[in-house]
């Protein structure tokens, strides 16, 4: 070929993710020469912040991360800390924590699904404008997703950064009585979630699928929230604990996020697809007729059917509250105790956005001495680069306004919460 | 709150910010010291500024009074006063949130969806710096004393809005 111009795609702020952060595309001709996502880090300084804390503000700290998913930061916290003091939360308690990650599950989907992702399959710039088309499709998210609030405030203590999780279990606990409303409204709210299952199944979806690895949890018998092993469907089969055996996270120029590859492997992914291919044969026997009606395989590999696969894990997190409801008896105590030592515990646990890995060193009095935190964005960031390197290829014949949308719509697919990997995104396509 | 017969002053104030974030923990520490004065007749909120929290915090309040902090350019410290029942906020201003879906959107939703209390006030602290800390620039710490006195005034005139 002759000389080819370049051209760059450049979006300074993405919209419709949360956080902020900068996209790079340098293409030349046809080829895609570089793609850069650039994010900041917060993790780091909290990890700094952590250190001389006592184990048990760990969780609370942590929880500040993120106003999406602080029960993700707190579970992987406590379940961390535990391991360190060599205790096991189990029974009731156990339950209860998955049903706090059901109602943080059913937020930040619900947020994810109509929000920020249905907008880009139908053609509107948000979703205020689906709203004033469709005022009945943005209320039953709001309704749905206030379920998933209500879950957290009661179990939580609150709607926003819970406080009532601890070391070891609860502060309070809640009596079966308080149960009886949301369960009711859980009701609804698992009959509003296969609702939106058919919803987003009836989207238009592009033709693009790619051979990812997957790394999700995986345990005996659940669809994983807080326990397991790490497993990928390239036959990795670790505990927690050989976490950093396997990933590393290496420094790159352009993004303050650490970027995380799996040895031998190099870019993996996390989230909800990853859990659903790796997990599919333990969703609950609804949640799994609800994929099959929407015409989803046991291993989905198109990105931007993530929004149906979100969609179906709000059915399963409403059919597994609802189990643990009616299934719930008050423990006589809120939490099990705890007697510190010196050790490093380690932690990992199924964010709404994938996998949450948290190490602490501790003192013998509990003091902590060293805290390291991956969040699942920050791990993903290398699938989100590869995805575009092989999308924008396929859509280079589009006019630049609608290329970028492509592109914002491509990092979409993923849900990156820059306010976990970071705080504050930007797209730019160089074509020269 | 939330026993008082529509149309009577619900007073709700909702302090807007991550604590970690230096400056932007603005509109916590106002809200922080509102509470002290506001307690008996109405809520006041420490809130992440998640959009779609905050349209059902405020839809059956009224007067709704938020704080945030921004960056439009102006000096650090600046505020700024909105009624946002009156015209959509200007998104660019109230960026820095860790929320796609923030306050901005969460107003329009609420139009959109004839949900938005009447008034919204907001008031906006003009940020320095929005890195990850603890530590408020002086000038911030001086425009929380004042948004605080603002919104104190403000509510102490609050029979009007039951009018509204």
């Amino acid at each position: 070929m002759s000389k080819q111009p370049t051209r760059t795609i450049k979006v300074d702020i993405l919209a419709r993710v949360e956080g902020e952060g900068g996209l790079y595309i340098k293409l030349k001709g046809d080829q895609v020469q570089d793609v850069k996502l650039k994010i900041y880090e917060p993790p780091r300084f909290f990890e700094a912040l952590l250190r001389g804390r006592n184990f048990a503000e760990a969780p609370d700290i942590t929880a500040r991360i993120c106003g999406i998913c602080p029960v993700a930061y707190q579970m992987s916290a406590v379940h961390a800390m535990e391991d360190a003091f060599g205790v096991k939360v189990d029974g009731q308690l156990r339950a209860l924590r998955r049903l706090l990650y059901c109602g943080e599950w059913i937020e930040s989907h619900t947020l994810h699904v109509y929000m920020l992702h249905a907008p880009d399959f139908l053609g509107y710039q948000d979703v205020i404008q689906l709203a004033k088309d469709h005022p009945a499709v943005v209320q039953r998210a709001l309704q749905l997703k206030k379920t998933g609030n209500e879950i957290v405030t009661l179990l939580g203590g609150r709607e926003i950064h819970p406080i009532n999780v601890r070391v070891g279990g609860f502060y309070k606990l809640p009596t079966r009585s308080e149960f009886a409303a949301l369960a009711e409204r859980l009701k609804w709210a698992r009959d509003a979630a296969l609702e939106t299952v058919r919803f987003v199944a009836s989207l238009p979806f592009p033709d693009f699928e790619r051979d990812y690895i997957f790394v999700a949890l995986r345990h005996p018998d659940e669809y994983p929230f807080n326990d397991g092993r790490l497993v990928s469907n390239g036959g990795l089969d670790i505990p927690i604990s050989e976490y950093e055996a396997n990933f590393v996270e290496e420094h790159v120029e352009h993004s303050n996020a650490l970027h995380s590859v799996l040895k031998q492997h190099g870019a993996y992914f996390v989230g909800p697809l990853a859990r659903y291919s790796l997990n599919f044969d333990r969703l609950s026997p609804l949640a799994q007729e609800a994929a099959r009606e929407a015409g989803l395989a046991p291993v989905c590999r198109n990105p931007f059917k993530s929004i149906i696969v979100r969609s179906v894990e709000i059915v399963y997190a409403c059919d597994e509250a609802l189990r643990i409801i009616e299934q719930y008896e008050r423990p006589e105590k809120p939490a099990i105790e705890i007697h510190p030592r010196a050790a490093t515990g380690y932690g990992c646990t199924e964010a709404p956005r994938g996998i949450l890995y948290h190490r602490y060193r501790l003192d013998e009095d509990g003091a902590i001495l060293e805290a390291k935190i991956v969040p699942p964005t920050s791990q993903n960031q290398k699938t989100i680069e590869q995805d575009l390197g092989q999308f924008v290829p396929k859509f280079l014949k589009l006019p630049e306004e609608d290329l970028r949308w492509q592109c914002e719509q491509a990092v979409r697919n993923h849900d990156p919460c820059i306010s976990c990997a970071t705080h504050c995104l930007r797209v730019e396509i160089d074509r020269g | 709150m939330g026993n008082e017969a529509p149309r009577k002053p619900n007073i709700l104030v909702i302090g807007i910010g991550n604590a970690y974030r230096s400056d932007d923990a603005a509109g916590l520490i106002a809200a922080r010291r509102i509470r002290e004065q506001v307690s008996k007749c109405g809520s006041v909120i420490e809130h992440t500024g998640e959009g779609a929290a905050l349209m059902e915090l405020w839809k059956d309040a009224e007067p709704v009074i938020v704080i945030d902090a921004v960056r439009s350019g102006a000096a650090p410290g600046t505020i700024s006063r909105f009624d946002a029942a009156l015209r959509p906020l200007p998104a660019s201003m109230f960026r820095d949130s860790t929320h796609v879906f923030g306050l901005a959107e969460a107003v329009e939703l609420s139009r959109a969806l004839k949900q938005l209390p009447r008034p919204l006030i907001v008031y906006g602290v003009e940020a320095q710096n929005l890195e990850a800390g603890t530590n408020l620039s002086p000038a911030i710490e001086f425009a929380i004393q004042t948004v605080v006195e603002r919104v104190l005034q403000e509510l102490s005139q609050s029979t009007p809005y039951s009018q509204t």
